[in-house]
Protein backbone atom coordinates (compact mmCIF):
# COMPACT_ATOMS: atom_id res chain seq x y z
CA UNK A 1 0.00 0.00 0.00
CA UNK A 2 1.77 3.08 -1.21
CA UNK A 3 0.93 6.40 0.34
CA UNK A 4 0.18 9.65 -1.41
CA UNK A 5 3.01 12.13 -1.29
CA UNK A 6 2.27 15.81 -1.01
CA UNK A 7 3.90 18.92 0.32
CA UNK A 8 2.43 20.92 3.18
CA UNK A 9 4.19 24.15 4.16
CA UNK A 10 7.35 22.95 2.44
CA UNK A 11 7.39 19.59 4.23
CA UNK A 12 7.03 16.28 2.46
CA UNK A 13 4.02 14.52 3.88
CA UNK A 14 2.84 11.01 3.25
CA UNK A 15 -0.87 10.45 3.49
CA UNK A 16 -3.26 7.64 2.77
CA UNK A 17 -5.93 7.53 0.12
CA UNK A 18 -9.16 9.07 1.38
CA UNK A 19 -7.58 11.33 3.98
CA UNK A 20 -8.37 15.02 3.98
CA UNK A 21 -5.75 17.74 3.84
CA UNK A 22 -6.57 18.62 7.43
CA UNK A 23 -5.95 15.07 8.63
CA UNK A 24 -2.70 14.85 6.71
CA UNK A 25 -1.51 18.15 8.18
CA UNK A 26 -2.53 17.23 11.71
CA UNK A 27 -0.71 13.91 11.43
CA UNK A 28 2.45 15.86 10.69
CA UNK A 29 1.83 18.25 13.55
CA UNK A 30 1.01 21.15 11.27
CA UNK A 31 -1.67 23.29 12.87
CA UNK A 32 -4.70 24.44 10.89
CA UNK A 33 -7.36 26.29 12.88
CA UNK A 34 -10.86 24.79 12.82
CA UNK A 35 -14.21 25.56 14.39
CA UNK A 36 -16.62 23.03 12.94
CA UNK A 37 -14.27 20.03 12.92
CA UNK A 38 -14.64 17.14 15.33
CA UNK A 39 -12.71 13.88 15.12
CA UNK A 40 -15.75 11.71 15.69
CA UNK A 41 -17.89 13.45 13.08
CA UNK A 42 -18.04 13.51 9.32
CA UNK A 43 -16.32 16.56 7.82
CA UNK A 44 -18.84 19.34 7.33
CA UNK A 45 -17.02 22.34 5.87
CA UNK A 46 -19.23 24.94 7.52
CA UNK A 47 -16.91 27.40 9.19
CA UNK A 48 -14.36 27.80 6.35
CA UNK A 49 -11.70 28.85 8.84
CA UNK A 50 -9.50 25.89 7.83
CA UNK A 51 -9.11 27.33 4.33
CA UNK A 52 -5.72 26.67 2.70
CA UNK A 53 -4.00 27.46 -0.56
CA UNK A 54 -3.42 24.52 -2.87
CA UNK A 55 -1.07 24.52 -5.81
CA UNK A 56 -1.87 21.92 -8.40
CA UNK A 57 -0.07 21.83 -11.77
CA UNK A 58 0.97 25.46 -11.51
CA UNK A 59 -2.37 26.91 -10.49
CA UNK A 60 -3.26 27.97 -7.00
CA UNK A 61 -6.71 27.70 -5.58
CA UNK A 62 -8.32 28.11 -2.21
CA UNK A 63 -9.88 25.04 -0.68
CA UNK A 64 -11.32 24.09 2.66
CA UNK A 65 -8.88 21.59 4.08
CA UNK A 66 -11.35 19.64 6.23
CA UNK A 67 -13.27 18.38 3.19
CA UNK A 68 -10.56 18.36 0.52
CA UNK A 69 -9.10 14.92 -0.15
CA UNK A 70 -5.34 14.53 -0.49
CA UNK A 71 -3.93 14.18 -3.98
CA UNK A 72 -0.52 13.11 -5.24
CA UNK A 73 1.89 15.99 -5.69
CA UNK A 74 -0.22 18.75 -4.18
CA UNK A 75 1.60 21.72 -2.76
CA UNK A 76 -0.32 23.12 0.20
CA UNK A 77 0.26 26.33 2.09
CA UNK A 78 -1.56 26.68 5.40
CA UNK A 79 -0.43 30.23 6.10
CA UNK A 80 0.09 33.04 3.63
CA UNK A 81 -0.83 36.67 3.46
CA UNK A 82 -3.90 35.83 1.41
CA UNK A 83 -5.09 33.07 3.73
CA UNK A 84 -4.54 35.19 6.82
CA UNK A 85 -6.59 37.94 5.22
CA UNK A 86 -9.43 35.54 4.43
CA UNK A 87 -9.38 33.99 7.88
CA UNK A 88 -9.44 37.46 9.42
CA UNK A 89 -12.52 38.31 7.35
CA UNK A 90 -14.28 35.05 8.27
CA UNK A 91 -13.52 35.70 11.94
CA UNK A 92 -14.84 39.23 11.77
CA UNK A 93 -18.07 37.99 10.20
CA UNK A 94 -18.44 35.27 12.83
CA UNK A 95 -17.66 37.75 15.60
CA UNK A 96 -20.64 39.81 14.52
CA UNK A 97 -22.75 36.82 15.57
CA UNK A 98 -20.86 35.76 18.67
CA UNK A 99 -18.70 38.67 19.83
CA UNK A 100 -17.77 37.18 23.19
CA UNK A 101 -17.04 33.58 22.22
CA UNK A 102 -13.72 32.55 23.77
CA UNK A 103 -12.69 30.31 20.91
CA UNK A 104 -13.24 33.07 18.41
CA UNK A 105 -11.43 35.65 20.48
CA UNK A 106 -8.25 33.59 20.67
CA UNK A 107 -8.28 33.23 16.89
CA UNK A 108 -9.15 36.88 16.48
CA UNK A 109 -6.06 37.87 18.42
CA UNK A 110 -3.90 35.62 16.27
CA UNK A 111 -5.25 36.97 12.98
CA UNK A 112 -5.82 40.53 14.10
CA UNK A 113 -9.55 40.41 13.53
CA UNK A 114 -11.55 43.36 14.78
CA UNK A 115 -14.73 42.29 16.57
CA UNK A 116 -16.33 45.64 15.91
CA UNK A 117 -15.77 45.69 12.17
CA UNK A 118 -19.30 44.61 11.31
CA UNK A 119 -22.49 45.64 12.96
CA UNK A 120 -23.27 43.13 15.68
CA UNK A 121 -26.12 40.80 15.11
CA UNK A 122 -25.62 38.61 18.09
CA UNK A 123 -27.35 35.31 17.56
CA UNK A 124 -24.57 33.54 19.50
CA UNK A 125 -24.62 30.73 16.93
CA UNK A 126 -22.09 30.41 14.13
CA UNK A 127 -23.85 27.44 12.49
CA UNK A 128 -20.91 25.09 12.94
CA UNK A 129 -23.42 22.26 13.31
CA UNK A 130 -21.35 20.50 15.96
CA UNK A 131 -24.29 19.95 18.30
CA UNK A 132 -26.62 18.91 15.50
CA UNK A 133 -24.14 16.50 13.99
CA UNK A 134 -22.95 15.11 17.31
CA UNK A 135 -26.50 14.35 18.35
CA UNK A 136 -27.27 12.73 14.99
CA UNK A 137 -24.04 10.89 14.29
CA UNK A 138 -22.64 9.90 17.68
CA UNK A 139 -25.69 9.77 19.94
CA UNK A 140 -28.17 8.99 17.12
CA UNK A 141 -30.89 10.85 19.02
CA UNK A 142 -31.58 13.78 16.70
CA UNK A 143 -32.70 15.92 19.61
CA UNK A 144 -31.38 19.11 18.07
CA UNK A 145 -31.57 20.28 14.47
CA UNK A 146 -31.46 23.27 12.22
CA UNK A 147 -34.67 25.06 11.33
CA UNK A 148 -35.48 27.67 8.73
CA UNK A 149 -32.95 28.81 6.17
CA UNK A 150 -30.66 31.58 5.05
CA UNK A 151 -30.21 34.40 7.53
CA UNK A 152 -32.98 33.02 9.72
CA UNK A 153 -31.44 29.58 10.14
CA UNK A 154 -30.98 28.57 13.76
CA UNK A 155 -30.58 25.54 15.95
CA UNK A 156 -33.62 24.21 17.72
CA UNK A 157 -34.25 21.32 20.08
CA UNK A 158 -37.19 19.07 19.35
CA UNK A 159 -39.01 19.35 22.68
CA UNK A 160 -40.47 15.81 22.58
CA UNK A 161 -37.07 14.22 22.05
CA UNK A 162 -35.14 16.70 24.20
CA UNK A 163 -37.40 16.12 27.21
CA UNK A 164 -36.57 12.42 27.12
CA UNK A 165 -32.94 12.36 26.06
CA UNK A 166 -31.14 15.56 26.94
CA UNK A 167 -31.22 15.67 30.73
CA UNK A 168 -28.81 12.82 31.17
CA UNK A 169 -26.64 13.58 28.15
CA UNK A 170 -25.78 17.22 27.45
CA UNK A 171 -22.63 16.00 25.73
CA UNK A 172 -23.09 18.57 23.00
CA UNK A 173 -22.76 21.48 25.44
CA UNK A 174 -18.98 21.52 25.72
CA UNK A 175 -18.69 21.21 21.93
CA UNK A 176 -20.32 24.54 21.26
CA UNK A 177 -17.72 27.16 20.35
CA UNK A 178 -19.97 30.04 21.33
CA UNK A 179 -22.24 28.73 24.09
CA UNK A 180 -25.22 29.41 21.84
CA UNK A 181 -26.45 25.94 22.45
CA UNK A 182 -26.97 26.43 26.14
CA UNK A 183 -29.21 29.36 25.37
CA UNK A 184 -31.28 27.28 23.00
CA UNK A 185 -31.49 24.51 25.52
CA UNK A 186 -32.67 26.85 28.21
CA UNK A 187 -35.33 27.95 25.81
CA UNK A 188 -36.66 24.44 25.39
CA UNK A 189 -36.43 23.91 29.11
CA UNK A 190 -38.84 26.80 29.45
CA UNK A 191 -41.27 25.10 27.08
CA UNK A 192 -41.10 21.58 28.39
CA UNK A 193 -40.54 22.24 32.08
CA UNK A 194 -39.21 19.68 34.53
CA UNK A 195 -40.89 16.68 33.05
CA UNK A 196 -38.36 13.94 33.44
CA UNK B 1 -56.49 14.62 12.56
CA UNK B 2 -57.10 11.48 10.64
CA UNK B 3 -54.25 9.01 11.07
CA UNK B 4 -55.67 6.72 8.38
CA UNK B 5 -55.47 9.45 5.81
CA UNK B 6 -51.85 10.15 6.71
CA UNK B 7 -51.07 6.45 6.61
CA UNK B 8 -52.66 6.20 3.17
CA UNK B 9 -50.47 9.02 1.87
CA UNK B 10 -47.39 7.40 3.38
CA UNK B 11 -48.43 4.01 1.98
CA UNK B 12 -48.69 5.46 -1.51
CA UNK B 13 -44.98 6.12 -1.35
CA UNK B 14 -44.13 2.66 0.01
CA UNK B 15 -43.00 4.17 3.32
CA UNK B 16 -39.74 5.20 1.65
CA UNK B 17 -37.69 7.72 3.61
CA UNK B 18 -36.55 9.22 0.31
CA UNK B 19 -40.16 10.19 -0.49
CA UNK B 20 -40.31 12.41 2.58
CA UNK B 21 -40.78 15.64 0.65
CA UNK B 22 -43.46 14.11 -1.59
CA UNK B 23 -45.32 12.86 1.48
CA UNK B 24 -45.10 16.26 3.15
CA UNK B 25 -46.32 17.97 -0.03
CA UNK B 26 -49.35 15.71 -0.18
CA UNK B 27 -50.19 16.29 3.46
CA UNK B 28 -49.77 20.01 2.86
CA UNK B 29 -52.19 20.01 -0.08
CA UNK B 30 -54.67 17.82 1.83
CA UNK B 31 -54.78 19.89 5.03
CA UNK B 32 -53.28 23.19 3.78
CA UNK B 33 -50.70 22.85 6.53
CA UNK B 34 -48.55 20.28 8.32
CA UNK B 35 -50.19 19.38 11.62
CA UNK B 36 -47.77 18.25 14.32
CA UNK B 37 -49.48 14.89 14.74
CA UNK B 38 -49.03 14.25 11.04
CA UNK B 39 -45.32 15.03 11.23
CA UNK B 40 -44.92 12.71 14.19
CA UNK B 41 -46.69 9.95 12.29
CA UNK B 42 -44.51 10.52 9.23
CA UNK B 43 -41.40 10.48 11.40
CA UNK B 44 -42.44 7.17 12.90
CA UNK B 45 -43.46 5.47 9.66
CA UNK B 46 -40.62 6.68 7.45
CA UNK B 47 -37.99 6.30 10.17
CA UNK B 48 -36.86 9.88 9.71
CA UNK B 49 -35.95 11.85 12.85
CA UNK B 50 -38.35 14.65 13.72
CA UNK B 51 -35.47 17.14 13.76
CA UNK B 52 -34.83 16.40 10.09
CA UNK B 53 -38.50 16.74 9.19
CA UNK B 54 -38.61 20.08 10.98
CA UNK B 55 -35.53 21.18 9.07
CA UNK B 56 -37.21 20.38 5.76
CA UNK B 57 -40.63 21.67 6.74
CA UNK B 58 -39.17 25.02 7.74
CA UNK B 59 -36.80 25.20 4.78
CA UNK B 60 -39.30 25.12 1.92
CA UNK B 61 -41.83 27.87 1.53
CA UNK B 62 -44.34 25.36 0.16
CA UNK B 63 -44.79 23.97 3.66
CA UNK B 64 -46.57 25.65 6.50
CA UNK B 65 -46.54 24.74 10.18
CA UNK B 66 -49.60 26.88 10.87
CA UNK B 67 -53.04 26.39 9.28
CA UNK B 68 -53.47 28.05 5.91
CA UNK B 69 -56.71 29.15 4.28
CA UNK B 70 -58.64 27.10 1.71
CA UNK B 71 -57.54 29.48 -1.02
CA UNK B 72 -54.02 30.73 -1.37
CA UNK B 73 -53.53 34.11 -2.97
CA UNK B 74 -50.12 34.92 -4.36
CA UNK B 75 -49.58 38.47 -5.50
CA UNK B 76 -46.57 39.04 -7.70
CA UNK B 77 -44.34 41.89 -6.55
CA UNK B 78 -41.69 41.42 -9.23
CA UNK B 79 -40.31 44.45 -11.04
CA UNK B 80 -42.66 44.27 -14.03
CA UNK B 81 -45.75 43.73 -11.89
CA UNK B 82 -44.56 46.38 -9.48
CA UNK B 83 -44.31 49.11 -12.08
CA UNK B 84 -47.65 48.08 -13.51
CA UNK B 85 -49.36 48.65 -10.18
CA UNK B 86 -49.01 45.49 -8.09
CA UNK B 87 -48.81 47.52 -4.84
CA UNK B 88 -52.27 48.94 -5.56
CA UNK B 89 -53.61 45.44 -6.24
CA UNK B 90 -52.08 44.25 -2.99
CA UNK B 91 -53.67 47.15 -1.09
CA UNK B 92 -57.04 46.33 -2.61
CA UNK B 93 -56.78 42.66 -1.63
CA UNK B 94 -55.64 43.57 1.87
CA UNK B 95 -58.63 45.86 2.28
CA UNK B 96 -61.04 43.29 0.88
CA UNK B 97 -60.07 40.29 2.98
CA UNK B 98 -58.54 42.18 5.87
CA UNK B 99 -55.20 40.37 6.16
CA UNK B 100 -51.59 41.25 5.42
CA UNK B 101 -49.11 39.16 3.42
CA UNK B 102 -48.15 36.04 5.35
CA UNK B 103 -51.43 35.94 7.24
CA UNK B 104 -54.57 33.83 7.11
CA UNK B 105 -58.05 35.09 7.90
CA UNK B 106 -59.94 33.79 10.90
CA UNK B 107 -62.43 31.58 9.02
CA UNK B 108 -59.53 29.99 7.10
CA UNK B 109 -60.84 31.17 3.76
CA UNK B 110 -57.85 33.01 2.33
CA UNK B 111 -54.11 33.09 2.88
CA UNK B 112 -52.19 35.97 1.37
CA UNK B 113 -48.59 35.87 0.21
CA UNK B 114 -46.46 38.10 -1.95
CA UNK B 115 -44.05 36.45 -4.38
CA UNK B 116 -41.08 37.90 -6.18
CA UNK B 117 -41.85 36.75 -9.71
CA UNK B 118 -44.29 34.30 -11.21
CA UNK B 119 -42.49 34.25 -14.53
CA UNK B 120 -45.15 35.74 -16.76
CA UNK B 121 -44.17 39.39 -16.58
CA UNK B 122 -46.05 40.33 -19.77
CA UNK B 123 -49.28 39.61 -17.87
CA UNK B 124 -48.45 41.92 -15.00
CA UNK B 125 -49.77 42.68 -12.48
CA UNK B 126 -50.27 38.98 -11.84
CA UNK B 127 -52.34 37.44 -9.08
CA UNK B 128 -52.32 33.68 -8.61
CA UNK B 129 -55.14 32.08 -6.68
CA UNK B 130 -54.93 28.35 -5.94
CA UNK B 131 -52.49 27.92 -8.80
CA UNK B 132 -54.70 29.70 -11.33
CA UNK B 133 -53.06 32.74 -12.87
CA UNK B 134 -55.00 35.94 -13.28
CA UNK B 135 -53.16 38.45 -15.48
CA UNK B 136 -53.44 42.20 -16.06
CA UNK B 137 -55.21 42.71 -12.76
CA UNK B 138 -56.53 46.00 -11.51
CA UNK B 139 -57.80 46.58 -7.98
CA UNK B 140 -61.41 46.33 -9.21
CA UNK B 141 -60.74 43.15 -11.26
CA UNK B 142 -59.30 41.56 -8.14
CA UNK B 143 -62.45 42.27 -6.19
CA UNK B 144 -64.48 40.57 -8.95
CA UNK B 145 -62.22 37.52 -9.02
CA UNK B 146 -62.20 37.10 -5.25
CA UNK B 147 -66.02 36.94 -5.23
CA UNK B 148 -65.80 33.59 -7.01
CA UNK B 149 -64.09 31.92 -4.07
CA UNK B 150 -65.70 30.84 -0.87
Amino acid sequence: MSGILLQIDGRQVEAEEGMTLLEAARKEGIHIPTLCHHDKLEPYGACRICIVEVEDSGRTKLVVSCVYPVEEGLIVRTRSEKIDRIRKMILELLLAHAPDAFGLQDLAREYGADRNRFEKEASFCIHCGLCVRYCAEVKKKHAVGFVDRGIRREICFVPEVAAKECWDCKECFPLCPTEALQAAFVLVEAFTGEKT
Amino acid sequence: MDTEKIDRIIGKHDSEASSLIQVLLEIQSEYHWLPKEALERVSERLQVPLARIMHIATFYKAFSLVPKGRHEIHICMGTACHVRGAPRVLDAVQDLIGIKPGETDLDLKFSLETVNCLGCCALGPVVEIDGKTHGKMSPSDTAEVLKNYD
